[in-house]
């Protein structure tokens, strides 16, 4: 009952929450917003107030701005590929009626509370290194040369860690859509004539559309802000700065607070924009 | 052409064997519906006949050709389910076209199918709806369209109507005789629903535990049902089974009288007993009788304007040419 007076009581039953939310979000931003109009280089102890918008011209300016966008997209997207379209293969997969189901399903979930930083580790030493990785072995097994991922398909290499993070993410939210569609659709589609794959791409797939996207959303929403796996591997190199890793470049190893906080800015825009599209297209699929 | 033979079919789940082995012959043209209490095996059997089942063992034919191993697209039947099944996603066009699509019939084909198909289920102004936007009689219209612009050799009814409210299953009973008429094509029709069993049948399948206890025309049930299942199973209200006294005085284990069967008398009469609750339905009234001697309440028909009310005392005469008698095995004595 939304009385006048449970209405006050729940204002002030939440206002520390959004206080809390306020302090840890806005404050920041408001710094960030203040430095970005700044030139404040503190190992040369340069700190100037209001140098305008300077340092939004150099950073868009800058050729690693584009590239680092382009990578960004090339990163977010050949995952949300890869989870994607191995989660729904996994989702299916796990709907199947099988021995040891329910410890196959933790297996498969398990990925997702390894911490960015272990699995890269884990994927860098134990799989990709060179001279001892597992994948070296095999190459070897199968006499063939080694081959050195993290140098020669950076890139990829960092989609295929970051992937394997995030399939059970996206294994678990389409397994659940699976297991909502009725038997009775699949089996009326069956009498209709309708083989296997026809099932799949007229019933199944229209069927998990929405689980699809709310997966895109809340993926895309993380995937922006990769670091650890980037920071870990590759440094940031061969290709593999994103907009994120470049804003920390620019802050830490430059040591530009000004043009690094120009930086987060603009990638806070651009993940604002690719938001509210994303939130439009979901919208638009929740409606019917 | 849609006749359709059942050899000996069985179906086990696992070890429990829901279907012990079967014979049934439906002619073309007919309308077959499969009644008994819940859980007996109708859908079962009339999944095994789509094909959405495997049997265990036995012989499916259609048209005296063998399809116990076709899948159930090569089967040319055509089921609608009790959900209906539409595709939610595509519209009522679409979900009409989709069993043509899939088997590749050219638009034009397609189009003329779902107009004729619109036009007999009065469809036609929601074709551009989704599913999602229809009432549920729509739906179940849109679920019959899907079915017959297959020209399927046989429909596939699993109780059908049981979602739709009183009124709306009436009508939708008469749409579906109607189109059984029209279309002349068989139709396996399961249902618990007594009138609906009575009305649309040509021939009525009665089946308990997977067993078939007696196949005949609506009236041939009720008029001569096979044993005391049947007897109790099929007519609205249940007929009065007796035992004991009563029955020995008709050389019988079981003694059956309908509840129309039973005239109300002034004075003697073989039952009296008091009158428990009292259905008034206008043009009938159903009495319960607390007769001396039978712990069931019997159930008795009057007509709509006999003032007797709780607690009133009544006398019973059986008319004597529709008394049912069974043996102790529980079948009919001729
Ligand atoms: N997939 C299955 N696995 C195991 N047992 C099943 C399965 N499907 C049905 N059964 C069993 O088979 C029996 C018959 O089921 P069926 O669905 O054919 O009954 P029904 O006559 O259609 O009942 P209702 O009128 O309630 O729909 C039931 O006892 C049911 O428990
Ligand atoms: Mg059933």
């Amino acid at each position: 009952m939304a009385t006048e007076h449970s209405k006050a009581a729940a204002r002030i039953m939440i206002a520390p929450a959004v206080f809390v939310l306020l302090v840890w979000m806005l404050v920041p931003l408001c710094m960030t917003l203040y430095f970005s109009f700044a030139d404040y280089r503190p190992l040369r102890a340069t700190f100037e107030p209001w140098i305008g918008f300077d340092n939004y011209v150099s950073f868009f300016t800058s050729s690693s701005f584009i590239s680092s966008v382009v990578t960004t997209l090339q990163m977010v997207g050949g995952i949300l590929c890869i989870t994607i379209v191995g989660g729904v293969l996994l989702a299916l997969l796990l709907d199947q009626p099988m021995f040891g189901q329910g410890i196959v399903r933790i297996l498969v979930i398990a990925p997702f509370f390894v911490m960015p930083t272990v699995s890269a580790l884990v994927w860098k030493n134990m799989f990709f290194n060179v001279d001892n990785g597992l994948f070296s072995y095999l190459y070897a097994a199968l006499g063939l040369q080694p081959y050195d991922f993290l140098s020669q398909a950076p890139l990829l290499s960092i989609i295929v860690i970051v992937a394997w993070q995030w399939l059970p993410f996206a294994t678990l939210i389409l397994l659940t859509a699976v297991q909502s569609l009725s038997s009775e659709q699949l089996e009326a589609a069956e009498m209709d004539g309708a083989p296997g794959l026809s099932r799949f791409w007229y019933i199944i797939l229209p069927h998990l559309s929405r689980a699809i996207t709310v997966v895109i959303l809340i993926q895309t929403i993380f995937l922006l802000s990769i670091f650890a796996e980037i920071f870990v591997t590759t440094n940031g190199a061969f290709g593999t700065r994103t907009l994120t890793y470049l804003v920390y470049q620019r802050v830490l190893e430059s040591q530009n607070i000004g043009l690094g906080s120009a930086g987060g800015i603009i990638a806070v825009i651009l993940a604002n924009i690719v938001a509210l599209f994303l939130m439009r297209i979901v919208g638009k699929n929740l409606d019917n | 052409m849609g006749r359709i033979t059942l050899e000996n079919v069985q179906k086990k789940f696992g070890d429990v064997e829901v279907i012990p082995p079967l014979n049934l012959t439906i002619e073309d043209g007919e309308f077959v519906v499969f009644v008994g209490p819940s859980g007996c095996g109708k859908s079962t059997l009339l999944r095994l006949i789509a094909g959405l089942e495997d049997v265990t063992g036995g012989e499916i034919r259609i048209d005296g050709k063998p399809a116990t191993d076709l899948p159930p697209a090569k089967r040319g039947l055509a089921m609608v389910f009790q959900s209906y099944a539409l595709y939610p996603h595509m519209s009522v066009r679409k979900n009409i076209a989709f069993p043509m699509k899939m088997a590749g019939m050219d638009q034009a084909e397609q189009d003329r199918r779902i107009a004729k198909a619109a036009t007999a289920l009065n469809l036609t102004d929601y074709l551009d709806r989704r599913p999602g936007q229809l009432s549920g009689g729509q739906r179940q219209r849109v679920a019959i369209g899907r079915a017959i612009v297959r020209e399927p050799a046989a429909f596939l009814f699993d109780e059908p109507l049981s979602n739709l409210d009183a009124a709306l299953r009436v009508g939708m009973r008469m749409e579906i005789s109607e189109l059984h008429k029209s279309l002349e094509t068989t139709m396996i029709y399961v249902t618990h629903d007594q009138v609906e069993a009575m009305t649309m049948a040509d021939k009525i399948v009665v089946l308990r535990a997977g067993h078939i206890e007696q196949v005949g025309s609506p009236l041939e049930l009720y008029k001569a049902p096979r044993n005391v299942f049947v007897a109790g199973f099929i007519g609205s209200p249940k007929m009065n089974l007796l035992a004991g006294a009563h029955a020995d005085r008709h050389d019988c284990a079981t003694m059956g009288i309908r509840p129309e069967h039973l005239d109300v008398v002034d004075g003697g009469g073989t039952f009296s007993g008091r009158v428990g609750i009292a259905e008034h339905l206008g043009s009938d009234t159903f009495f319960h009788v607390h007769v001396d001697g039978i712990s069931e309440p019997m159930t008795v028909r009057a007509g709509g304007e006999i003032g007797l009310t709780h607690g009133d005392t009544i006398h019973l005469e059986p008319q004597a040419d529709k008394i049912h008698r069974f043996d102790a095995q529980g079948l009919r004595i001729a």
